[in-house]
């Protein structure tokens, strides 16, 4: 509840020096018309330049969430594990021996498009920052990455910059790296997409809430000094690029990880031992979003003297101070009796810290510059009232068409070897092995790490018990270009098909929704069927939302990126000894395809590398069938009657077979598989290529002990699942063997394994470092 | 028989340390804090793996300087046990307890891979409970893992059998593929003349458990266990 104030608030007088509001300075700071009459209401009057600065920045849609708000609620948030829901630093779900698991995703694409290594490092920073104001510690970081062709210098540029700046960043810290994905297609040109999860521990009982209580308690700014970078970038992420983007280069910010590390320890330190009421990170629009946020959700207001806030740069007008965006800064409240002790918690750590402010009972944003008042806001206006937008929205034509193209026919008609096509295959930048880039990770600090990257999902032990816990990211953004609703579900269910790969429950799911313009007709319809998609296959599979991230205005003077809303998905191991892994392990496992052959081509990488064009419809999605398949794989996985379990999705049943054989190098194994019609009458009439390299959803590939066939089976016709014998694992020398028919089709292990596992690193060494725009 | 383990500001492998010698000992690490001046009478010292006061300069080089350090000079002058692992190593370069230096990795880039190192020696008190010639698999994760010395160093490390560890193929052979960093004579780790200071860049302390891959590691903190207790009784 807000107090209501006897007496009108007074009311701050222009600053000697600040611009003049004028119409033009309105529209420069992004609000429309409508959205500064609103303001005028709340106020009761025109706003000073510093307030004019501080509602740009907490109505921008990066921070108010305008054109989301509305199309996120028909999301499912709630669930018997589910101990925090969004609008927290994070949400967080009960995982059991009194464990809560902390995590969320959140995007940095602008901030990487100019200045790929520290707009990625920064995005690692934040992220780490709102897990362990939670109170929890940081164990895992995950990567979402998209980029344009990796032929490009450009490209190459970014990808590299982005992949030190995660690493250096992540390493430094010591969280280890163990998840993530990299797609690459000329979608992403100019646009990368770069999103970092991180996943963190605490005591269930003991998770801590960003709510600003207690009037009078001091509000203390901690870590590093306010300077003027990052200032507005909020509203730099609220718009599209432009030819000028590059000028925006002081919009990024600069990040230090050894000062992440000591805030990291210091906080948790203080949280352990309750010396805080609340805590935010000093994100986007800095003091200005985590001061407002901590009263608004407490009722209360709060007062910052920006005289008092310790700057980096002298002469800092309020206006800057407040919209700053300086890395490795956090904001806290504390009872006056506990201050001393915090400051000796935070001297310990060489950490400066300053009393800015306090909380107050007016339910005021109030903003003082020593004696003089700046900024004088009600809370629950500026952070509750931000306009709610549900746009037109309205599918593209284009695309409706692309929907309904032929995908068949070039695949009868490719003269290819098919052979080739799958090494082709196995290279291609978005399917071939990341291991340039995770082996740039610290992927093993924290001693946690049960399985790191490159299998299905990522397994962390849960410290003193026998769980583990399992992380994912996932999305396929070509699907959800053709077919919004699909692309969303199909999201979800990658996602937990992978976790039920290496025998994890799927709990809850974090995302982390890249789009373009949302004021764009056909962008917005993108969302909203993208996210009905996701809600659906979230209820479906029992794993509810419980933060995540929207970023809009990905777009380029190229045009929009793929709608791609990535997936973080957190499960759970009863005991680590029930894991799978995704290669084969022994010659002569019998190797079983759980659900259908397909043979559907539409968005898939294989039409992509023959047309050169996303075409056609995603795949078919069945969400019952989704649910059984995880059901499925836990049961199998509990009776570790399972040696292997490897999802299909890009590039189909032969790279997932061929990934299956590849995936220890030291431990190459080949295999021979026939997709004989009789056993798979679905493979009758599609063409040779689509039962290869079609991506019909809802395949996983295990490899099993041949005695154990029969009792895999009965367990799979329980659940009422297709379950068929695909062939049997082999010596190396076997080579890689599909036969359809009377075709075989046949790859060399050594050829297979090096187009998959040197094709990126080829690519990286053609240029080195140098910037060029190739 | 007390192992301490000391916190720099910027260590990220400290608590692993810990875990690792709870996992071969009775006793309890002792904490030691790198603004403190005393080593709290520990029997060996390790100086784990993280990016110590940043590490902005250059690994281990700001460390040298903190106040424990001086006392682990001391420490390590009068025989006391100093293990140095990742960071550790640097910063015992640094503060000229072991010769040499470690220089960014020939790739010049960081790199967190499992590697195979053979020990080299075994009359030293961190490897003692290894047999010779075995082959571990640890990993690694760094990116000034490049060891250098000039020659005549070298020389004079491989002739008094300081050179503990060196970094090697599945096959046993230290080849020029199997060396991760642009190391001289594919080193991963030494000691210095006594023996009492051992500098590694893999990280035996994420080598321990099966569940995380390797036990392989086991053996350095059975070592210094075995070497530092002071009354060995059977």
């Amino acid at each position: 509840m807000t107090p209501v104030p006897v007496n009108p608030p007074p009311v701050p007088l222009p600053r000697p020096g600040d611009p003049k509001v004028t119409p033009a300075l309105v529209r420069e700071h992004g609000l429309s018309d409508d959205e500064y009459r609103r303001v005028q209401d709340i106020l009761g009057r025109e706003p000073t330049y510093t307030e004019l600065g501080v509602f740009s920045a907490m109505w921008s849609e990066h921070c108010g969430y305008k054109s989301s708000r509305l199309v996120l609620r028909g999301l499912p948030t709630d669930g018997p594990h589910v101990l925090q829901g969004p609008g927290e630093n994070a949400g967080a779900v009960d995982v059991g021996d009194g464990y809560a698991v902390v995590f969320k995703i959140e995007s940095h694409n602008h901030p990487s498009a100019v200045e790929p290594y520290q707009g990625a490092a920064t995005g690692v920073g934040g992220i780490l920052r709102d897990i362990f104001t939670m109170g929890a510690r940081p164990i895992a970081m995950l990567d979402s990455l998209r980029f344009g062709s990796l032929d490009k210098g450009r490209n190459r540029y970014l990808f590299d910059g982005v992949v030190r700046g995660i690493g250096d960043y992540g390493n430094c810290v010591g969280i280890p790296t163990v998840a993530g994905e990299v797609y690459f297609d000329d979608a992403y040109e100019a646009n990368p997409l770069v999103n970092a999860m991180c996943v963190g521990i605490a005591r269930a009982d003991s998770l801590v809430r960003a709510v600003a209580s207690g009037v009078g308690n001091p509000v203390l700014a901690v870590g590093s000094r306010t300077g003027r970078d990052g200032i507005h970038g909020a509203t730099f992420a609220s718009e599209e690029l432009g030819d000028d983007t590059q000028d925006s280069r002081p919009q990024v910010q600069v990040g230090d990880p050894f000062t992440e590390k000591l805030l990291l320890e210091a906080t948790l330190e203080l949280l352990e031992r309750g010396l805080v009421v609340a805590i935010q990170d000093m994100g986007a629009a800095g003091v200005t979003s985590s001061a407002s946020e901590m009263a608004a959700r407490g009722g209360t207001g709060i007062e910052i003297d920006v005289a008092r806030v310790p700057v980096r740069q002298a002469a800092m007008t309020p206006y800057e101070i407040l919209l700053s965006e300086s890395q490795e800064r956090m904001l806290l409240v504390a009872e006056p009796k506990n201050e001393a002790a915090v400051r000796e918690v935070l001297e310990k750590w060489d950490l400066e810290a300053e009393v800015v402010g306090r909380v107050t009972d007016d339910g005021q944003f109030r903003v003082l510059e020593g004696e003089r008042l700046v900024a004088n806001i009600p809370v629950t206006g500026l952070v509750n009232e931000c306009p709610v937008y549900d746009h037109p929205a309205l599918e593209s034509p284009a695309v409706a068409e692309l929907r309904k193209s032929d995908t068949r026919t070039p695949a009868a008609q490719d003269d290819a070897a098919p052979s080739r096509r799958w090494r082709d295959l196995l290279a291609a930048p978005s399917i071939a092995s990341k291991r340039w880039v995770y082996e740039q990770y610290d992927t093993s600090v924290g001693t946690r790490t049960v399985r790191g990257p490159g299998g299905d999902a990522a397994i962390l032990r849960l410290d003193g018990t026998r769980r583990a816990l399992a992380m994912t990211t996932d999305c396929n953004g070509r699907y959800v270009y053709l077919n919004p609703k699909r692309g969303g579900m199909i999201a979800v269910c990658e996602a937990a098909r992978n976790l039920a790969c290496v025998g994890a429950r799927p709990l809850a799911i974090t995302n982390c929704l890249n789009f373009g313009n949302p004021e764009k007709p056909e962008i917005y319809h993108q969302f909203k069927e993208a996210v009905g998609g996701m809600g659906d296959a979230c209820r479906a599979l029992g794993t509810p939302v419980t933060g995540g991230n929207v970023s809009f205005y990905n777009e380029s003077p190229t045009g929009a990126v793929y709608p791609t809303p990535v997936v973080g998905m957190i499960g759970v191991i009863e005991d680590f000894d029930h894991a799978v892994t995704s290669g084969f392990k022994v010659e002569g496992d019998a190797i079983l395809l759980l659900g259908a052959v397909g043979g559907e081509l539409g968005g898939s990488e294989y039409l992509k590398a023959v047309t050169g064009e996303v075409t056609g419809n995603a795949p078919a999605v069945d969400l019952e069938s989704h649910r059984r398949l995880v059901e499925l794989m836990l049961s199998l996985a509990e009776k570790r009657w399972l040696h292997s379990a490897h999802d299909c999705a890009e590039g189909g049943l032969a790279v997932a077979l061929a990934e299956s054989a590849i995936r220890d190098p030291e431990l190459s194994l080949g295999f021979s598989v026939d997709l004989d019609p009789a056993t798979f009458p679905e493979s009758e009439d599609a063409p040779l290529p689509a039962l290869l390299f079609g991506e019909t959803q809802g395949r996983i590939v295990v490899s099993a002990e041949p005695a154990a066939v029969e009792s895999i089976a009965a367990e799979a016709e329980r659940v009422g699942l297709p379950c068929r014998r695909l062939g049997s694992v082999t010596a190396k020398e076997n080579g890689l063997q599909i036969a359809v028919g009377t075709q075989v089709v046949r790859l060399g292990v050594e050829e297979a394994s090096s187009a998959y596992y040197d094709s990126i690193p080829a690519r990286m060494e053609r240029t080195g470092r140098a910037e060029d725009s190739g | 028989m007390r192992i301490g383990v000391v916190t720099f500001p910027g260590s990220n492998c400290d608590d692993d340390a810990r875990r690792a010698v709870r996992l071969v000992s009775d006793e309890d690490p002792v904490y030691l804090w790198h603004k403190s001046h005393s080593l709290e009478g520990v029997d060996a010292v390790i100086l784990p793996g993280g990016f110590s006061y940043g590490d902005y300069l250059r690994g281990g080089a700001i460390a040298r300087f903190s106040p424990l350090m001086s006392e682990v000079v001391e420490f390590a002058e009068s025989g006391g046990y100093v293990l140095g692992i990742c960071n550790g190593f640097q910063m015992l370069c640094e503060a000229h307890l072991l010769p040499g230096a470690l220089m960014k990795n020939d790739t010049l880039r960081f790199v967190c891979k499992h590697v195979r190192i053979r020990v080299e020696q075994t009359d030293t008190p961190f490897t003692c409970a290894y047999e010779e010639g075995r082959i571990l698999r640890t990993p690694i994760a760094h990116s000034e893992g490049g060891y250098v010395a000039d020659a005549e160093t070298l020389d004079r490390l491989e002739a008094d059998g300081r050179v503990v560890f060196r970094y090697v193929d599945a096959g046993g052979v230290a080849s020029e593929a199997a060396n991760p960093n642009g190391s001289a004579r594919n080193i991963a780790g030494i000691t210095n003349e006594r023996g009492n200071v051992m500098g590694m860049m893999p990280h035996p302390e994420r080598a321990m458990e099966s569940i995380l891959g390797s036990t392989d590691g086991m053996g350095v903190f059975e070592s210094l266990m075995r070497a530092a207790s002071p009354v060995v009784t059977r």
